[in-house]
């Protein structure tokens, strides 16, 4: 039976509100908190080896260690709620339909970090959202967990909701920070790192909205607990947000030793895949991690079962593996055109670039011209040997991220579906009325039977 | 042009959730409300309205409200229809949706209908994955489309216009 710790209560009715929450067992883990000292608190959390569930996988703990705390100077939580990476809407439906769990993992956090203004930056299109934040907040707030002097501690804590202006680049976290100062999301160049030099040039911790969530059930069953439960560095849960070609869509909290293709095909989870169609390819993590064929994505190269964990997904390295991520699920069947979906994210990649650095701000204008140009049957066998040129020049060459999170969904494309890049080109006019179909990458399934 | 009372209630409310001499973080949650309280988008004379309660230059608004893509730089219709093209809503279709609003609609991507109504604004990924294709319609979500939802939206919006 699977474990769940963040949505064990989000079936029950009125789970939003705060009296229902409360009956549940809702800000038991605050009281606890409350009585810790926050160092204890972030020894806890260190202990439970919680990762960043942003996608960068961070250890939690281990950030939080790194705040710097100089006298008199006001150190401040951001909570990181830009959930912008195409794939990506876990985010969403913990702050819609649990938003009491977040808000109470605000609450110790701030308390273990010493936030006493603690900001939830959230993105700009998720309009309806600070509406339901702000209620949950308010309701806290008059039942005492938020305010003054809360449970006679000496610690006053507000927690303020600030809608973003539709910029992916604002969930790298100094972009965040910038934009939250009123400023262009422009990423700052590191260090000073926001540990020491955030917020208005304060000490600043910026944490994603699931991490701040897990903290809930990290402190009500202890860290060491917490980290029991997973698969070897990766612990706890994980919520997947799951799209594309599958039976059925949706937020699924996650055990880190549940094996991939029981993930897609399981009725308790994605489903499979509709109409009888067979399996081309998966993105796991959000579009920024390397697309794999259907032949690696049940097994990795060396034989071994994948599983729905950090270390098992990113097995082979970028050759033959690829990463947990975000957590962002998209797969996509037989019928699909693996050129048009990382033209599709070329695309995206080029109007969420900054503008700040040249390799980025260049090249994916550059890779996404090339990228319709083979798409639309005017590309030359020489542009797929350019684009793995750019994307080459692009990774590691940047300020932020964002650059890498460009480059990777070419060079996997390239790098697994090649021949599909050459057949376009091959065949201009054919492929502009069918798709190249599934060729090699053969669903694993089939080949079994 | 001027936001009324409970708007600057509003405002000065937002301002107070910074530190003192911080007031311009509330530069983006200002220019969501002058957009929503002067038509739709943000006229140079409303940005630098926005630069006066903030205390700020106007240049440190524009050089925000062009980087945004939230923010309407140009007229819109009364309606916008912002829908999602990126990557998964692509393998579900987003595609035909966008095609047929063009036809139906008879305007081009980032164009408005000559009555006003409708801008189509293609958009880039709005966290609405497992629910594709959708669209962002104001402060809401419409998702799972189909063709036929497409048009029985439209249809509803032209008559809630008349009314």
């Amino acid at each position: 039976m699977a474990v769940k710790l963040l949505l064990d209560k989000a079936h029950i009715e009125g789970i939003r509100y705060y009296d229902t929450w409360r009956k549940n067992g809702g800000y038991t883990a605050v009281e606890k908190a409350l009585k810790m000292t926050p160092d204890e608190i972030v020894e806890e959390v260190k202990k439970s080896g919680l990762r960043g569930r942003g996608g960068a996988g961070f250890p939690t703990g281990m950030k939080w260690s790194f705040l710097a705390k100089p006298e008199g100077v006001p150190r401040h939580l951001v909570c990181n709620a830009d959930e912008s990476e195409p794939g990506t809407f876990k985010d969403r439906y913990l702050m819609e339909f649990i938003p009491h769990l977040l808000i109470e993992g605000l609450i110790i956090s701030s308390f273990a970090l010493g936030s006493s203004a603690t900001y939830i930056y959230i993105r700009g299109e998720y309009a309806w959202i600070p509406d339901i934040l702000e209620e949950a907040i308010a309701e806290a707030k008059a039942n005492g967990w938020l305010g003054k002097n809360i449970l006679g501690t000496g610690f006053d804590c507000e927690i303020y909701v600030q809608r973003g202006g539709g910029a992916y680049i604002c969930g790298e976290e100094t972009a965040l920070i910038e934009s939250l100062e009123g400023k262009r999301g422009n990423p700052r160049l590191k260090p000073p790192f926001p540990a020491v030099q955030g917020l208005w040039m304060r000490p600043t911790v910026v944490n994603n909205v699931e991490t701040l969530a897990a903290v809930v059930p990290i402190i009500n069953m202890g860290g060491e607990e917490y980290g029991k439960i997973g698969v070897g560095r990766s612990t706890g849960t994980k919520l997947i947000s799951a799209c594309g070609n599958i039976n059925k869509p949706g937020v699924y909290e996650i055990n880190f030793d549940l094996s991939v293709e029981e993930f897609i095909y399981s009725d308790e989870y994605c489903g499979g895949i509709p109409n009888g169609k067979r399996l081309k390819a998966c993105i796991p993590g959000g579009s920024s991690v390397p697309i794999v064929p259907a032949n690696l994505l049940f097994k990795t190269a060396k034989g071994e079962t994948r599983y729905m964990n950090y270390e098992s997904l990113s097995d082979g390295g970028f050759a033959t593996g690829t990463m947990l991520g975000s957590g962002g699920f998209i797969v996509l069947d037989e019928d699909q055109c693996v050129v048009r979906h990382t033209m599709s994210l070329a695309h995206f990649y080029n109007h969420e670039s900054c503008g700040q650095c040249s390799p980025c701000r260049e090249g994916t204008g550059w890779m996404y011209k090339i990228l319709k140009n083979i798409e639309y049957g005017k590309g030359k066998m020489s542009d797929i040997d350019l684009l793995w040129d750019i994307q080459r020049r692009i990774e590691g060459n940047t300020i932020c991220p964002l650059g890498d999170a460009a480059a990777w969904p070419v060079a996997a494309a390239i790098r697994h579906f090649r021949d599909e890049f050459e057949w376009h080109v091959l065949n201009p006019e054919e492929s502009q009325t069918r798709n190249y179909g599934i060729a090699h990458y053969a669903d694993p399934r089939e080949v079994v039977a | 042009m001027k936001f009324s009372q409970e708007k600057l209630n509003k405002v000065n409310e937002i301002i107070a959730r910074y530190p003192e001499g911080k007031q311009k973080s509330a530069l983006i949650p200002l220019l969501h409300i002058a957009q929503e309280e002067f038509g739709g988008w943000l006229d140079v004379p409303v940005m630098d309205y926005v630069a006066e309660l903030l205390h700020i230059n106007p240049i440190e608004v524009y050089e925000v409200a062009t980087f945004y893509t939230m923010f309407n730089m140009k007229p819109v219709g009364k309606y916008v229809l912002e829908v999602c093209q990126t990557g998964p809503c692509m393998l579900r279709g987003s595609d035909q949706i966008i095609d047929h609003i063009k036809n139906k609609l008879g305007i081009q991507a980032g164009e408005t209908t000559p009555d006003g109504l409708f801008t189509l604004k293609p958009a880039e990924c709005l966290g609405a994955c497992g629910y594709a294709p959708m669209m962002q319609l104001g402060k809401f979500f419409k998702e799972n489309l189909t063709i036929e939802k497409v048009d029985a939206l439209i249809e509803d919006l032209k008559a809630a216009a008349k009314n």
